[in-house]
């Protein structure tokens, strides 16, 4: 097999610990690659290193140990090459809307004139929907809006890699499902590939193609990944009626619930390699696939998952 | 506020208004039955009711709102060194003001710029701001003089020190507090450190920055009337000074309504400038 788009390779954290104590290592061993055009979701319990990940990915922070390799080449430092979106969407404030997008998009084309500027980063807003709201400083924005010029931002500035950081977490459940939507619409249409944290379960089987779960921290690890095997072409509205999706929801969520905390016992006890973690396919035939028996569509059983998601 | 009700402040401010006068007035009327004899050179000195001992020199409010238009309305005479329009002394003093807070913005902006970015600088330059800072301005006079030998240029000196602190700290804590996802954003773009600081720290820290600009202004326009009382020459610390020595209250207390209005001027100024450099998150 070739080398994924994007590897990572025996990355840790550890932070040192008080003179002559030991330090706390957050995740070690962490092994996972992702393809071109590959959506792949990370989901763990808070303190497992996710946001982490996410920042080591985007060069916002270092690794204590380990590499990310991309494109051939090894991820030293931010790059244009890697749009990110924050959790908190970090517009700046005193800008409009069209100038918070130009400000990147004019790190990225610096011989453009200010038209090609303005034209482009006018396309990406209108992109998300917010062709009326150009001239609108991001405190005059719902939540919803000001995550859609974040979205714009990074889009603008055609990266390779576009990594999100819990892009949806602040916002309430119907502006969430609109954009997700969205951004299902523009990742399908430009074949983005997208590395992003969530805490939503539902939101990982709509958008990802692999689902990376991590155990939980300190010690954290890559317990295994999910891929997801409805096709390609979802829709919030009707996913929930495939039987395929409850298996890999109850999957998920037994592992998030059950699973993760014992996880580093149960890997020890069962010798697997960090290096390839296990791949599974809920409800398919695979290799060492754990399938939940319970009956799909359970009314129960949605409302407890909705419950810890 | 109810829109009708509105005028209820400005009516309750005239009334204090009209109660202080009206205390003012009473507190300073002459009154004819203690009048004594007095002796005539003195009288000639004191004017008559003073020296009678009817009247203090304490004028009453008519007495000062008729200095005032009499200032207001030649304000800008000069009839010699001791004798000239106030208009002429606010302007000398504005003007020490505005030179002296003027040079200290251009040291203090770039130097707390750096102080605020480099937690180092930081570290090493806070002892000195420590000592420095609660030093009265005045006294950098002596050293002032003895070392720059000209009073007029050690006067802006004094004015030049007393705002540098106020606006240092404030940019210092301004940039060190500019919120990290702001500068992610920036690294994550690969903008230029040059761009990031223009366009990112800049107007993120302008509001702090200007906050301490109108501490400074504040500052050195008190000051500013000490320290012409100590240098003489212009200004109107000095027109104070001068009057106290001629003993004429009612043109020293129309000099502090002066002092009191520009300082008023001048705060707001820098208050509108504030406002125009203020986001909302």
């Amino acid at each position: 097999m070739n080398a994924p788009f994007l590897k990572v390779e025996g990355l840790a954290k550890r932070f040192p610990g008080p003179r002559g104590k030991d330090g706390l290592t957050v995740f070690e061993n962490v092994h996972f690659g992702i393809e071109k055009g590959e959506f792949v979701c990370i989901i763990g319990h808070s303190g497992c290193g996710k946001t982490t990940i996410l920042n080591v990915l985007a060069g916002l922070d270092e690794a204590s140990d380990g590499v990310v390799i991309m494109d051939g080449k090894e991820v030293r430092g931010p790059s244009l090459d890697r749009g990110v979106v924050f959790q908190g969407h970090a517009l700046l404030p005193w800008l409009s809307t069209l100038k918070n997008v130009e400000f990147g998009v004019r790190s990225r084309y610096p011989d453009w004139t200010r038209h090609q500027i303005e034209a482009h980063s006018t396309k990406y807003l209108e992109m998300v929907g917010l062709g009326h709201a150009l001239h609108k400083k991001p405190a005059e924005l719902s939540g919803g809006m000001k995550q859609r010029v974040g979205i714009a931002r990074a889009f603008a500035i055609e990266p390779k890699m576009l990594l999100l950081d819990e892009p949806f977490g602040a916002l309430d459940a119907l502006t969430r499902g609109t954009i997700q939507d969205e951004l299902l619409k523009i990742v399908l249409a430009t074949a983005q590939t997208v590395f992003m944290i969530t805490h939503d379960v539902d939101e990982a089987i709509l958008l990802a193609d692999k689902i990376v779960l991590m155990s939980n921290g300190p010690l954290a690890r890559i317990a295994e990944i999910v891929e997801v095997t409805l096709p390609r072409e979802r829709s919030r509205t009707t996913m929930h009626h495939d039987p395929q999706f409850y298996r890999i929801r109850n999957h998920l969520v037994d592992f998030l619930v059950n699973r993760s905390k014992a996880f580093a016992e149960e890997a020890g006890a069962e010798g697997c390699d960090p290096r390839h973690p296990p791949v599974v396919r809920p409800g398919l035939a695979a290799p060492s696939a754990e399938i939940v028996a319970l009956p799909a569509g359970q009314p129960a059983q949605t409302h407890v998952t909705k419950a810890s998601a | 506020m109810d829109e009708r009700k509105r005028w209820r402040a400005p009516l309750l401010s005239l009334i204090f208004l009209l109660l202080f006068l009206g205390v003012w007035q009473v507190a300073t009327q002459p009154d004819a039955a203690t009048a004594v004899a007095a002796d005539d050179e003195y009288a000639a000195l004191l004017g008559a009711a003073a020296a009678g001992g009817g009247q203090s020199a304490m004028p009453t409010p008519a007495e000062v709102g008729a200095k005032l238009w009499e200032h207001l309305s030649d304000p800008f005479y000069d009839r010699g060194t001791n004798d000239k329009g106030i208009g002429i002394q606010l302007a000398h003093s504005i003007a020490r003001v505005l030179l002296g807070f003027g040079l200290a913005a251009l040291v203090a902006i770039p130097l707390g710029f750096v102080i605020g970015m480099s937690p180092l600088v930081y570290r090493a330059l806070d002892p000195f701001i420590q000592i420095l800072k609660p030093i009265s301005p005045l006294a950098w006079m002596p050293l002032a003089l003895y070392t720059i030998k000209d009073s007029g240029i050690s006067a802006i000196f004094v004015i030049f020190i007393c705002s540098l602190w106020p606006m240092l700290v404030n940019t210092a804590f301004g940039v060190s507090s500019v919120r990290r996802d702001w500068l992610n954003v920036a690294r994550t773009l690969e903008v230029s450190r040059l761009r990031t600081a223009f366009q990112v720290i800049l107007p993120a820290a302008a509001p702090t920055i200007m906050t301490g600009m109108r501490i400074s202004i504040g500052i050195a326009w008190l000051v500013i009337v000490a320290a012409e009382m100590l240098v003489g020459g212009t200004g109107i610390g000095y027109f104070v000074w001068n009057e106290w020595n001629n003993l004429s209250i009612a043109n020293i207390i129309s000099a502090i309504l002066f002092i009191g209005l520009i300082g008023m001027l001048l705060d707001t100024t820098l208050a509108r400038l504030a406002r125009a450099v203020t986001y909302k998150e």
